[in-house]
Parts: C-alpha cells; structure tokens; sequence
C-alpha cells in the first residue's frame, strides 16, 4: 500500500512487519519517532513483542543480545552518544554471531553538541563485525529493513546488520513509500530459526573466554563470514526484486557511469542530492557519474574497482573524517583501486553536524578536485575560522 | 532447534558455543608463580583451604592431609592466608 509517511514511521512499519519478537531502545533525538511508534503498535496491540524500556542504550543493546541469544528475533534503533553508548555491547553481538537489525541514525558526535546529521557514528562501528547498509530514501530504508533480517539470519552470515539513515533529511521527512503487505513480507522473510539458543536442557555459554591458542582464529572467522556476506547481500536483493519489484542496487548502485570521466561516490541520502546535480552536469555536456555505496560493510573492493576502473577522477564525498588520518571511505576506496584504476581520487569533507550541501557544495569539490586537491574540506566558512 | 540437533545447516560458528566442563581442559595451573606447601604436622584438618579455595583444585587426602592439584592452582595464596594454623606456606621453590 503506498502512504505518505515520515522516514521514521516507514522504518516503525518495516520493522513490525518483520514481526520482532523483542524491541529494546532508548530515545534520543532524532531517532525517537521510530521506537515511539513502535512502543505505539506494541502498547495497541498491532505488534506482538515484548517492548522493553531501559535506562540507556548499553541495556537496549545489553537486552537484545539477550533475546537473540535465547533464540528471538530482536530490533533496536539510537544514533550518535547513544551508538557510542552501545559500542561495547555491539563488538559483543557482532562476535557471539547474533543475528539482529539496528538502525543507525546517522547523526554528528560530539563535541560540541549537535543533534544535526553526519556519518560520524556509525562509522565508529566499521571495525565491529556488523555490516552496514546506507539507505538513500525512506523507501530504501524500510526496504533495506526486510532485507536486513534475511541477511544477518543467513546460516552464511550469522552477523548484526545495521540500517544506516540520515537523521533528520530520511527520519523527519514525509515521502510516498510503498508498505509492502504482511503476507508478503512473511512469504519473504521466515519466521527467525535460530541455529543455536540457550537452551535448559541443552545447557552450553555463549560468549565464553578464548585464550591465545582460539580467539585469534575466532576472530578470523567473524571477518572471513562478514567478507562472504557480501554474495548474500546481492542474492537478498535480487530475491526482493523478485518478491517486491523494486530495487536500489545490491551493493553498489551506479548511475550514469557507464562513460562517466568523473564520478562522486557517496553514501545515503546525499545521494539523491548527487543524482540531481549530476543530471544538470550531463544536461551541461559534463560526462558526470554518481556511485552509490550502499552496503560499506562488507566492504565491495572489487565492484568499486570494476565500476571506477576507467574513470578519470573519482570524488569521495564524506560526512565523516577520521581526525588527524583520512576521509574514511575515501581512504578504504584509495586502497580497494591501487592498481586497478588509474583515476585521481580526491576526498572532501562536506555537511558535518548538519550542514547543507548544496549544488554549490558539489561544484566547490569538483572545481577543487579538478584543481588538484586531494583531502580537503568543502564548504568551510572563513569568518567563522578567523574567530577562532 | 538446538545445536546439536541442528541438521542441513552449518555448524554454529567457532567459539560461540561452550559445552560445559572446559574448565577441566584449561588448565590454569600455569599462570602460577607461587605455589602453597603444606606442612602436615601443623595441619589440624579443619578444611578451611579446601574450602576457601576459588579454583576448587584442594585435595583432602587423608583427615590432616591438603594437597593443591598443580595443574590448576594458580597460586593465588588465599589457602596460605586463610589457613588458622599457620600450615600453608607459599613458596617459588617447588615451580
């Protein structure tokens, strides 16, 4: 059924339909409207789950693990200090293989203090063991829900999956999505049968000590299985495409590419932005192409090498910097096309704590890229350095 | 569906599961460098050791007769500590 909703609601509907068993969270802006709606549905009787509510997000997460471990199928959502909150617990989920869905609303850390959007967050988690979709739309998002599950549950993965939206731009905004129905989804996703629980009388420890002579195989293993998910991410949206009709790209989705002499690659809802500014460039004679990256765990090194292999220059944009190292993708995209491509890649910094990028954004980083520039931070404002 | 019981699937992934009874196959006794001498003579068999001991490797051998299982005492001493009679010392000598 298609409805015009807000981002959040379309995911509070995504997640219901997926049928969780448990729904652990703690509010904070701007996640709040999802767990909102969904304590909603659970309190009127819509969705049948136990809601627990919680004094932080390290026992949202801690109360998870928990049910995963006993064998449920769980859902949690927070953003920024909340996500940094649950760091411990998720590097925990991620390695006793508990398949479960977060969605990771992507906003600034800080300090200072902004409740604006960036991909500082969940960036912090890139190292956990839990793989990352970036959606670009509400509908992406609740797609990228449904998908989530049968990923993270498959006897391949084993592994959290994370849901990654823009605060605000995807949380806060009204688009028509398409609800796919119950039965569908149902048919889609089976109900969760754990490939191990906790069980009376079966008794056995999950997350137990592991000295020198296993972790570090333990620890192989958990990033061989998030590397091989990446096949299971393509085959689930391909299995959507079937079931639903629609889709956004597996683990990457180009556009406009194919003769592209420069492409931006980025991820979530800039994305759309990109693909707009990208249509007056070619309507403007400019080969412009725009990669989408929407799985960045696991990481698709060698799709991103394919499709960029005969460009001339590649453009990162990045809501997100590792202080005093590299834009974080660009870094990791530099790496995946050492010889492999012989483009220039340029990295800019754009719209962290909330900061529009605009068309003129864009066209600062393709005059600076196209200047030589290769790590700088678009759009900076010089009076507001002078004060400083 | 339990682990074991699991069938046409994978095994669970390595080292999610703990069976029970890895504590017997982890033999700590190494972590030591102290180790407790038991001084029979002063020994009134009260079983405070055996008692008090957090790795549970304290034998009682005869009424006044302890003896710490080498391959799981670490050394932690609380024996020695505890010991009323002053019969438990800990020593480097025997490592």
């Amino acid at each position: 059924m298609r409805k015009m909703i807000e981002g959040s609601r379309a995911v509070a509907e995504a997640v219901a339909l997926c049928r969780p068993d448990v729904i652990s969270a703690y509010p904070i802006t701007p996640q709040t409207h999802i767990v909102e709606e969904l304590s909603q549905l659970v309190a009127d009787g819509d969705l049948d789950a136990e809601y627990v509510r919680v004094e932080s997000e390290h026992s949202a997460a801690s109360v998870c693990l928990g049910a995963v471990a006993a064998g449920s199928r769980a859902y949690s959502a927070t953003t920024s200090q909340g996500m940094l909150l649950m760091i411990e617990v998720l590097y925990n989920i991620a390695g006793m293989r508990l398949p479960m869905v977060i969605t990771g609303v992507n906003r600034a850390v800080s300090a200072p203090l902004n409740i604006w959007n960036d991909q500082q967050d969940t960036l912090a988690l890139r190292d956990a063991g839990w793989l990352q979709l970036y959606a670009e739309s509400s509908q992406e998002c609740l797609d990228m829900h449904i998908q989530a599950y049968r990923i993270a549950e498959d006897d391949r993965v084993l592994l959290p999956v994370m849901v990654c939206m823009d605060g605000f731009i995807l949380t806060h905004t009204y688009e028509t999505v398409d609800v796919p129905a119950q039965e569908a989804v149902d048919a889609f996703l089976p109900r969760y049968d754990p490939l191990f629980k906790l069980d009376p009388t079966d008794p056995y420890t999950l997350g137990a000590y592991a000295g020198p002579e296993l972790y570090h195989e333990v620890r192989y293993t958990i990033h061989r299985d998030c590397l091989n998910a990446k096949q299971v991410v393509k085959e689930v949206a391909r299995d959507f495409r079937t079931a639903f009709g629609r889709w956004a790209g597996d683990v990457i989705e180009p556009y406009h590419c194919e003769d592209a002499e420069e492409i931006v690659v980025a991820m979530g809802s800039v994305v759309g932005t990109l693909k707009d500014w990208a249509d007056r460039k070619r309507a403007a004679g400019e080969k412009v192409g725009v990669l989408k990256l929407r799985c960045y765990r696991p990481f698709p090194a060698e799709e991103l090498a394919e499709a960029l292999a005969k460009t001339k220059r590649v453009m990162v944009l990045e809501k997100a910097v590792s202080m005093g190292g590299y834009g974080i993708v660009a870094a990791e995209l530099r790496a995946a096309l050492s010889g492999k491509s012989t483009a220039a890649v340029a990295c800019a910094v754009a719209g962290l704590g909330g900061r529009d990028i605009t068309m003129a954004t864009l066209d600062e980083v393709q005059r600076r890229a196209r200047a030589g520039e290769t790590d700088f931070f678009a759009g900076l404002r010089a009076e507001a350095l002078e004060e400083a | 569906m339990s682990a074991s019981t699991a069938r046409g699937r994978r095994k669970p992934p390595l080292g999610v599961i703990t069976r029970p009874g890895t504590s017997l196959r982890n033999k700590t006794g190494s972590w030591g460098i102290l180790r407790p001498v038991f001084d029979w003579k002063k020994c009134t068999g009260c079983n405070t050791c055996e008692s008090i001991c957090p790795e549970g490797c304290i034998r009682h051998l005869e009424r006044k007769q302890y003896e710490a299982d080498p391959e799981f005492c670490k050394g932690c001493g609380m024996c020695a500590a505890a010991c009323p009679a002053g019969a438990i010392a800990m020593s480097e000598e025997h490592r």
